[in-house]
């Protein structure tokens, strides 16, 4: 299949996402009078951040062909360091937070180390970081939720007033990240190598691009991201909860793969996982407000995945 | 150019090649010439020491024994990225293009223009106009009919994928071209397209090391030929007057290199 | 994971179990749903405790999550097979845990549930629980009598479709505020034109959050809520302080834990229904040790107890406060 399109156009596969969010938009639209507010979609908006960035940092590593399944349990761990550090050991707050990041973003050396120096596949390395992630969240923390949280760690769970809704802090960090994240894998030439490996790796190093450097900075950065949604998971409910985050490591790669990037790498728009993770919170919040059992959230949520990942092959099947 | 008073200057030269992979010789004394402005076919039986040859000459192995000298002076690449540093531009078998990202991304992979500005230098962002600007111009300057800089190469031919590639490293390179297998897996309308780029970028100036299997390709666009076996240069052949089936039988040893007539050879 | 565990746990045993053998020493196992929730981490520690004082061995494991069979089925066969003459368990699922327990029980195991039935009942030999439907119908009572003939609008945050305990606090809840609900054998939710939202909480302190938010969307003026367990509570609670609302609504739940009482002193839980599963576990070891050294087995239904806790006490429910509620807590204090 040719496409010569504009660039600035997304690509067919993100396309479809925007259409099918739409739709699920104006079907709720019809179906609940209390679904078409700005008040609603903050609300949403706020539901999907922790999930939001999360898949940023999977975005990232899927488009390197490869997949991340301990993200949601590094997201745990960060969010227990930093809580447990400002609560427990009196840390200052900023220095706890900073503490979370780097936490994550170490898990996130980590795997990136095994995957490029012993060339471990990614499913198997955060299979097993996965494992050894949650089993540190439940050591460190005692299993105990941690409460009395510092006002700077819940700070991205305050909103502010705009008109008649509350907008929310986290959500704008969240928005303003995607941003950050579509321009620079656009426009700057760490974003556009990210892009060259996941499409084909051998080439790009035959060019002489350091491939396993970038490879490494795609998973420190992902490790980065999960950190920061650890601190909005913590400010968005206020404690620092050792069973968070165990089902986003799924969903955040539902959104990845909702808003259209290929599994197989090189292929993608990061705004699409953004995309993603808004489809599966409309789904979710119009279903509540219809009444409807949340079986058929789960149900819909399958169906959409088989859907997007059929499109992502159809419309690279003249080209693979 | 084989005007006898008027030898050009050897661009590249190798003399007593040695490479040992365990138990097996792979180079066996081997030498090689390169002058400007010329195409250089490598042919050879599996086996022959072709692959080793090139590989020490685009630095993607380092030789035991022997000299390898670029313009006169004595080189050793530690890697492809050393020879790329001098001016060697290596293409592939297996094409190295990234088939989703679009054709002047292609041609600067890994050299990406970044803008100017200190905030766009320390972000590294990349100049797209002046890459799409500079695309175009190249391939006009080797006659390559691609329309649009700025499709993805997936939705271009085998033959026109094989000319970016080809583009790409006459673009950038200094001093030689390497071309391993340009023409194998295409059709002969393609392999035509790519023969034909191939003669411009040796009339742009560039020598061109052309690894082939195909006679009738070689025989088309090399200047010289040389003949690779058992791990040393068997001989040094002119494709004027030397006939298609005499090199073959050279190439596999049916003939041996004494019994070459000395017209077939080349100086 | 938890197969694996279990394979390494095997050798483990069995040589914990010889060395028990040789000093005659009661075995006596404990399978919880998870090692996660605190509650189970309780249990443990006062199966722990009690076994210690009675000189017996307890071999612990869990399934990896609130539902996994196998993970359970792999530890009674390891337990089984390293000497384990008692084992306590708190099925994932009551069902499909039965042929395992009845394989092991022909091999002269004696099984006793720990806070929620197998199904059927008899399955094992004795059930040392605490009523889920009858915690329910206390909160329910003490809903009904706190709303004091004001119109209800009811959100319900429940645990996820299926799951028995949610099924039994949820419709108890029902039946003591006075509605028409199932009874406890049911697995099924009951509803009532009064429960203007439900949602699935998974007793997850962020999806009840995210729960009540799109509740309160649909409904804002939400009055009631019932909560599946306590941290599902204070994700409802999050979400109403967030709407400006925690001060007009009442929140309900069960479990009992140190954090809960907490909230339920802080006033954000109006009541909760306070489980043991300390006392549970400790009459497990008990029950055992006994087995072990007279070979009588226990039987038949022992209710451990439920209290409800609440630092405002209505007329006509029996409760107890805060103070005692943190003194027979369970989890961290």
């Amino acid at each position: 299949m040719s496409i010569t399109k504009p660039s600035w156009l997304p690509p067919v596969a993100t396309l479809g996402p925007l259409i099918a969010l739409l739709l699920a938009v104006i079907f709720f639209a019809t179906q609940s009078d209390r679904f078409l507010s700005v008040q609603n979609f903050s609300l949403i908006l706020q539901q999907v951040m922790v999930v939001g960035l999360i898949a940023i940092g999977q975005t990232l590593i899927i488009l390197t062909a490869g997949i991340d399944l301990a993200c949601g349990a590094v997201m745990a761990l960060g969010g227990i360091v930093m809580t447990k550090l400002a609560v427990d050991s009196g840390m200052n707050a900023y220095l706890a937070i900073v503490c979370g990041l780097l936490v994550c973003m170490a898990f996130g050396l980590v795997n990136g180390l095994l995957v490029t120096r012993i060339r471990l596949p990614s499913f198997i390395v955060t299979l097993g970081t996965l494992n050894i992630a949650f089993a540190f969240t439940q050591l460190y923390s005692g299993a105990q939720t941690i409460t009395g949280l510092p006002p700077a760690m819940t700070f991205f769970g305050n909103t502010f007033r705009l008109g008649n809704a509350e907008i929310n802090y986290g959500s704008l960090l969240m928005l303003a990240l995607y941003l950050f994240m579509w321009w620079g894998l656009r426009e700057t030439q760490p974003g556009r190598h990210v892009y060259a490996v996941g499409n084909n790796p051998e080439a790009t190093r035959l060019t002489g691009i350091a491939t396993d450097r970038v490879l490494l900075g795609v998973y420190v950065t992902a490790g980065l991201f999960y950190g920061i949604a650890s601190l909005l998971s913590v400010a968005r409910t206020g404690v620092g909860d050792p069973n968070a985050g165990q089902t986003e490591n799924l969903s955040a790669i539902t959104a990845v793969v909702l808003g259209g990037t290929s599994l197989f790498g090189g292929r993608g728009m990061i705004l699409g996982s953004l995309l993603g993770a808004l489809i599966v919170g409309v789904f979710r919040n119009g279903l509540t407000l219809m009444g409807v059992a949340s079986v058929y959230q789960v149900l819909i949520t399958g169906i959409l995945v088989i859907l997007a990942v059929t499109t992502d092959q159809l419309s690279h099947k003249g080209a693979h | 150019m084989d005007t006898p008073n008027q030898t050009p200057a050897l661009v590249m030269e190798a003399r007593g090649l040695v490479k040992r992979y365990g138990q097996v010789t792979a180079l066996d004394g081997s030498d090689f010439e390169l002058r400007a402005g010329e195409i250089m076919a490598v042919i050879g039986d599996n086996g022959a020491g072709k692959s080793s040859l090139i590989k020490a000459l685009s630095g993607a192995t380092i030789p035991d024994e022997g000299e390898i000298r670029l313009d006169g002076k004595v080189i050793h690449f530690k890697s492809p990225i050393d020879a790329r540093r001098e001016g060697i531009e290596t293409v592939y078998q297996d094409l190295a293009v990234a088939p989703a990202m679009t054709i002047a991304e292609n041609l600067f992979m890994g050299r990406e223009i970044i803008k100017t500005g200190w905030l766009s230098q320390l972000l590294r962002v990349v100049d797209k106009k002046q890459m799409l600007e500079q695309s175009i111009a190249r391939m006009n300057e080797l006659k390559v009919g691609i329309r649009s800089m700025t499709q993805a190469v997936e939705t271009l031919s085998g033959g026109q994928r094989q000319c970016v590639a080809v583009a790409r490293s006459a673009a950038f390179a200094r001093h030689v071209v390497i071309l391993d297998e340009p023409t194998a897996a295409l059709g002969v309308k393609e392999g035509n397209m790519v023969l034909e780029l191939i003669r411009r970028v040796r009339d742009k100036g560039l020598p061109v090391i052309l690894i082939s299997h195909n006679m009738p390709h070689v025989f088309e666009v090399a200047d010289r030929i040389h003949v690779a076996r058992l791990g040393k240069r068997a001989a040094l052949l002119n494709p004027k007057k030397i006939s298609m089936s005499d090199t073959v039988a050279v190439m596999t040893g049916a003939m041996s290199p004494q019994d070459i007539p000395a017209e077939c050879l080349a100086h | 994971m938890q197969t694996k565990t279990a394979k390494f746990m095997l050798p483990a045993l069995a040589l914990a179990a010889s060395t028990a053998f040789a000093a005659g020493q009661p075995i006596i196992g404990l399978i919880t749903k998870t090692d996660t929730n605190p509650y189970f981490v309780k249990m443990k520690e006062g199966a722990t405790a009690e076994a210690a004082k009675l000189g017996a061995k307890l071999l612990t494991a869990a399934g990896r999550i609130d539902g996994d069979n196998a993970g359970q089925v792999t530890a009674i066969e390891n337990m089984v097979a390293a000497g384990a003459k008692t084992i306590l368990i708190t099925p994932s699922d009551a069902k499909a845990i039965v042929p395992s327990i009845k394989k092991a029980e022909a091999q002269g195991v004696m099984f006793i549930a720990l806070d929620s039935p197998t199904e059927p009942m008899n399955a094992v030999n004795a059930l040392f629980a605490t009523n889920n439907y009858h915690a329910g119908e206390l909160i329910g009572e003490y809903a009904k009598a706190a709303m004091a003939g004001k119109p209800a609008k009811i959100a319900m945050m429940d645990l996820f479709p299926g799951n028995p305990v949610g099924a039994q606090r949820h419709n108890g809840f029902m039946k003591g505020f006075g509605m028409k609900a199932a009874g406890p054998e049911s697995n099924e939710l009951s509803t009532n034109p009064a429960i203007v939202c439900s949602a699935d909480s998974y007793g997850d302190q962020a999806k009840g959050q995210t729960g009540m938010e799109n509740c309160l969307q649909k409904d804002p003026d939400i009055n009631l809520v019932y909560t599946i367990n306590e941290p599902a509570a204070a994700g409802a609670y999050q979400a109403l302080k967030a709407a400006g609302k925690e001060k007009g609504v009442l929140i309900v739940s069960i479990d009992g834990g140190c954090h809960g009482v907490e909230n339920v002193k802080a006033g954000v839980i109006a009541a909760t229904s306070q489980q043991y599963p300390l006392k549970m576990a400790a009459m497990g070891v008990e029950a055992g040790v006994n087995y072990a050294k007279t070979g009588k087995k226990v039987a038949g239904y022992t209710d451990t107890g439920v209290n409800l806790i609440t630092d405002k006490p209505l007329p006509g429910v029996s409760s107890k406060d805060t103070q005692y509620g943190m003194d027979m807590c369970w989890g961290n204090k």
